[in-house]
């Protein structure tokens, strides 16, 4: 039994002995929930750049609500959504403008706002506040940031659920959602915010640098092992999900912050899928099995 | 037959260049009506400012009370994603929207429709592929199944046969015809000229401009063809602000 022992040890006595254990558990299963269906969409929609981008220009919106009310999602998701929206916007008009290209127009804007955001939490804030909006501290949820978290990945799930159909049908057919229906338009822009909820809840629990993580990496995971999108968002909610869990343990037993334990996790995960995956994985394609008959 | 559609001096196009240029005429409802012109006439423009995508620069296309949503289009360059993970039935099920819209259910009668429609374009034992494996005939047919479920009055079709093989356009060509027998009515923009002399009772040769409008037979002659060729060249990049618009505003 003392192999029993030893586990019980690592893997589950964090999280039975500690509370900052469980309500990180908890809180990283919310992020999981919410953001991987996200970052599932932003791939099939080639946007996974444009979602790491995002996560740079909310920061200083999100830095000025986290100055005014303290560690307070909500006003951080109200500064995060306004500076998403204005930066997403100004790139556009810039690029539609002036022709320089959307995406190096993106990429001014989200430099600017991250060193913009840096600037306001440094000049107003301390060290400690710089160091926790750009890596996160999933070990320190209060009841507040946890209710919060949890509200807006219900929030996300919820949305998502009413969007769902014209998304899919835009991302595959756009001409042909427009023929029949408006709704493309306004679910695009829901779903744009529905990004940056994401992003802000992945704010406190992984930091600006890395929120974007939780939502990129299991939807490239999941691309690999599955082929139709219902499976895609499963294996990238449960991928998530364990990432979260095993990097909570590895964070605990060693001296990895969380943050980047929880990625690093995500980031086997995601070699291992490259390499053995059944849909397009490497090892697949070198050895495919005998073709079939028809 | 009472006019579906009417154009009334309809001038289409990009950049206030017009790609179709005052353009006047009805369709009648239940027509089967192919449009024919050479590469830049202003087919597929014609379409788009049909079906609501493209606004009219000038002049006013009514559709007689038809809703966007009673108008199936099959646009020429379909901007599908098919690396998109998405079966065929699923695919083809979207043509159900307006029945089931955001949150409807794919109940029995809507997976009884779905079956049949891919039954009908030949496409059974398909239902579980992914887009992206079919080849561009089995694609063309995915895409009139899903026509055949948006059950619409008004049918545009642009270019449905371009490289597709003979055995595929002969089975989607049997669907046009039976669309045409349930007195909907049919455009389709087309290049085969034997093929709009067997099927299809009118003709509009267009070249920016119409050429001519009628029987196919009056319509798709020597003299028409090659005026509508001589038309199409002329294209002026600096071309000055049409004076045939200005008229109605000097009336007003």
């Amino acid at each position: 039994m003392i192999h029993y022992a030893m586990i019980h040890d690592a893997l589950i006595a964090p999280f039975t002995e500690f509370e900052f254990m469980r309500r990180a558990l908890a809180a990283v299963i919310a992020l999981a929930l919410g953001g991987a269906p996200i970052g599932v969409f932003l791939m099939l929609r080639r946007m996974s750049l444009v979602g790491d981008a995002m996560a740079h220009a909310i920061l200083p919106g999100a830095a000025i609500g986290f100055l005014l009310s303290g560690l307070n999602l909500f006003a951080m998701t109200t500064g995060g959504l306004i500076a998403g929206f204005t930066v997403a916007i100004l790139a556009g008009v810039v690029a539609r403008s002036t022709g320089l290209k959307e995406d190096a127009s993106l990429a001014t804007f989200y430099l600017v706002s991250l060193a913009l955001g840096v600037t306001i939490v440094s000049v107003k804030g301390t060290n400690i506040d710089l160091l926790h909006v750009l890596f996160g501290n999933i070990l320190a949820m209060d009841d507040a940031t946890l209710l919060v978290i949890a509200s807006n990945a219900t929030i996300t799930l919820l949305v998502l659920a009413v969007i769902y159909r014209p998304l899919v049908i835009e991302s595959v057919d756009p001409v042909f959602l427009r023929t029949v229906s408006r709704a493309g338009a306004p679910s695009h822009l829901l779903f744009l915010a529905l990004v940056v909820i994401n992003l802000v809840n992945g704010f406190q629990a992984l930091g600006t640098l890395l929120a974007v993580g939780l939502m990129i990496l299991p939807a490239g995971i999941a691309r690999f092992w599955s082929r139709d999108i219902t499976g895609m968002i499963c294996i990238a909610v449960v991928s998530a999900v364990v990432s979260g869990y095993a990097g909570l343990v590895l964070s605990f037993q060693t001296k990895v912050p969380s943050g980047p334990a929880i990625i690093l996790v995500a980031a086997v995960l995601h070699v291992g899928s490259v390499l053995f995956g059944s849909v397009g994985g490497l090892f697949r394609q070198m050895f495919p099995g005998r073709h079939l008959e028809a | 037959m009472p006019a579906q559609l009417q154009f009334r001096d309809v001038t289409l196009g990009y950049d206030r260049h017009p790609a179709v240029h005052h353009l006047s005429g009805e369709i009648a409802a239940g027509a089967l009506l192919a449009i024919v012109g050479p590469n830049g006439a202003g087919k597929s423009t014609l379409f788009r400012g049909l079906v609501g995508i493209l606004k009219p620069l000038a002049g006013s296309i009514r559709t007689g009370g038809l809703d966007v949503r009673d108008i199936a289009y099959l646009p020429q360059t379909v901007d599908i994603d098919r690396s998109f993970p998405i079966s065929v039935y699923d695919f083809v099920g979207t043509g159900l929207w307006r029945r089931v819209g955001f949150f409807g259910s794919m109940g029995k009668a809507a997976h009884d429709r779905t079956a049949r429609a891919l039954a009908g374009v030949g496409l059974n034992g398909f239902e579980n592929r992914a887009i992206g494996t079919l080849s561009g005939g089995q694609m063309q047919r995915m895409l009139f199944a899903r026509v055949l479920l948006q059950d619409a009055r008004l049918i545009v079709l642009d270019e449905p046969f371009n490289a597709i093989d003979t055995r595929t356009s002969a089975d989607l060509l049997d669907l046009v015809k039976s669309w045409h027998a349930e007195k909907r009515t049919v455009l389709a923009a087309l290049h085969d000229m034997d093929l709009v002399r067997a099927h299809f009772p009118e003709t509009l040769l267009l070249a920016r401009g119409p050429v001519a409008w009628g029987p196919t037979a009056d319509v798709l002659t020597t003299e028409n063809l090659s005026e509508a060729r001589r038309m199409c060249e002329a294209f002026d990049d600096s071309a000055a602000a049409c004076a045939v618009d200005d008229l109605p505003l000097r009336a007003a």
